[in-house]
């Protein structure tokens, strides 16, 4: 299992990129390992409002269907729209090409609330099977 | 089965086999079965390319021997058993009183009496439905437990059964068994599956399950023959519109209802349920089992709701996304008035936005090998 050092993690299995006032988000390995083949993603439109802890979309795999939970509160700057179109890079590729949207946050102080890779990497191991 | 106690859940002969291959071990029906090995949609499409090995043992096995055996097998299902030769295999309902299911099953003709093959997991509500219905002139054994069953599905699955084993595999017709052997080990073995692909499946002794299981995967391995879990099983089986006992079918719905009226057999000797299926026959249908694309993206999940105009007209009782059709699919019991093929329905998850879905005939997938 992939859990890169520099980024920052959610119990719902997102990493966060931390850039200044922007949050680049996705799902983790373990995460896309759990789900299987994804075949749909549904995310919001640029301009958008999410809130942390809130769902902002869903994604649909073969045999099981999860809400995407925002890791932060803030308004959406960028979507990606590759993975609309390519699901199947959110399994290949779940750090890289298969991102989901940037968050401009609105309140810097949620993103000290998320996990180091290696807490991340401890809540995986007592969720395993 | 969530049920099920993980301490008390089986393993099958096989169980080694799917932890070296990767296999993704949940418990199911009582016993440690893989879901899936690398993905469910490569070993979905291996199997409608060219082959794939399932373990099925988990499976119910009963034999059922003596002088009334064929009579009392009449009794328990809804097919007519009565014209079948050695070497027949049937498909039928086995129903209650009332016309609700029991299970579904197969119905092998053995040389001297009968092998019923049943779903995991009604295995012990089906040996005590059977056991409070039997004559006395006949016995059952339950094999369920010394019995390795894996299945060869796929449209290569001859060539491969045939570069190992040695029986008359080529000349197997649909439904129909022979006694083979497989890498040396006595098997039977049908031309049966739940794919819509062609294919066989081997039944053996419990312990010979390793080898034969090896023996094909090497036979397999020029064609990419992949081992497949149950995920890969139920998106197969839906594509091809099979229905599974627990999603489609149960005791609260009737055979004529899941459109398995063609295993019915009024006509035939009385048998359990018959009184019951044949009032709702002549009544007709309140509602009826159909089966529905998606026209965008969007996939039907169990237990979604089926509108019509706002209505509720029935829920989804199987659905998934297609991997071979690339949309997605589902199965449902809706109104009698709301069930002609072309009827517009809306998919609706709680909380969510509809999805637009068309009732169509037939399986979603066409273009299987099946014989």
């Amino acid at each position: 299992m992939n859990v890169p050092k520099e980024l920052e993690y959610t119990k719902e299995h997102e990493w966060v990129a931390v850039d200044g006032r922007m949050a680049r988000i996705g799902i983790t390995d373990y995460a896309q390992g759990q789900l299987g083949d994804i075949v749909y993603v549904e995310l919001p439109e640029v301009g958008a409002e999410v809130t942390a802890a809130e769902p902002f979309g869903s994604i649909e795999a073969v045999k099981a269907v999860s809400d995407l939970f925002a890791p932060v509160s803030g308004v959406v700057k960028e979507i990606n729209s590759a993975i609309t179109d390519s699901p199947e890079l959110v399994n290949s590729s779940p750090y890289g090409e298969g991102w989901m949207i940037v968050v401009e946050t609105g309140k810097p102080e949620e993103l000290e609330k998320l996990m180091s890779a290696e807490d991340y990497e401890k809540l995986v191991e007592t969720e395993s099977p | 089965m969530t049920e099920t106690a993980e301490g008390k859940t089986r393993k099958t002969a096989l169980y080694d086999k799917h932890v070296e291959a990767g296999g993704r071990m949940v418990p199911f029906a009582g016993w440690w079965m893989p879901v899936q090995y690398r993905s469910i949609m490569e070993e979905h499409r291996r199997v409608r390319s060219t082959v794939g090995l399932f373990d099925v043992s988990h499976m119910g096995e009963f034999e059922v021997r003596g002088r009334g055996a064929a009579k009392v097998v009449n009794r328990w299902i809804t097919n007519d058993a009565g014209n079948l030769k050695v070497g027949d295999v049937l498909y039928s309902a086995m129903c209650y009183e009332d016309g609700g299911i029991v299970d579904d099953l197969l119905v092998y003709r053995l040389e001297d009496g009968f092998l019923l093959v049943v779903n995991a997991a009604n295995e012990a509500k089906d040996f005590e439905w059977i056991r409070e219905h039997m004559a006395p002139d006949a016995e059952l054994v339950n094999n369920s437990r010394n019995t390795t069953l894996v299945a060869l599905q796929g449209p290569k699955a001859e060539d491969v059964i045939t570069e190992v084993g040695t029986g008359p595999f080529r000349d197997l017709g649909f439904y129909r068994w022979c006694r083979a052997e497989v890498a040396g080990v006595k098997c039977l073995v049908s031309r049966t599956g739940y794919t819509g692909e062609d294919g066989f499946e081997v039944y053996l002794d419990w312990d010979d399950g390793p080898a034969v299981w090896d023996a094909l995967m090497e036979a397999g391995r020029p064609l990419d023959i992949e081992p497949v879990g149950l995920g890969a099983r139920d998106t197969l089986r839906l594509e091809v519109r099979y229905c599974l006992y627990g999603n489609d079918i149960d005791k609260t719905t009737t055979p004529l209802e899941a459109s398995l009226g063609w295993a019915v057999k009024l006509d035939k000797d009385d048998f359990i349920g018959k009184g019951a299926l044949a009032q709702q026959k002549a009544e007709g249908l309140k509602r009826k089992l159909v089966g529905f694309e998606v026209e965008g993206r969007g996939i039907p999940r169990p237990g979604h709701l089926l509108l019509v105009n706002g209505s509720e007209v029935g829920r989804v009782t199987s659905g998934s996304f297609g991997p071979s059709t690339g949309k997605g699919i589902g199965m449902g019991y809706v109104d009698k008035g709301a069930s002609s093929v072309g009827q517009e329905l809306m998919i609706q998850a709680e909380g969510k936005s509809g999805i637009g879905a068309t009732i169509v005939r037939g399986p979603f997938y066409k273009q299987g090998s099946r014989k």
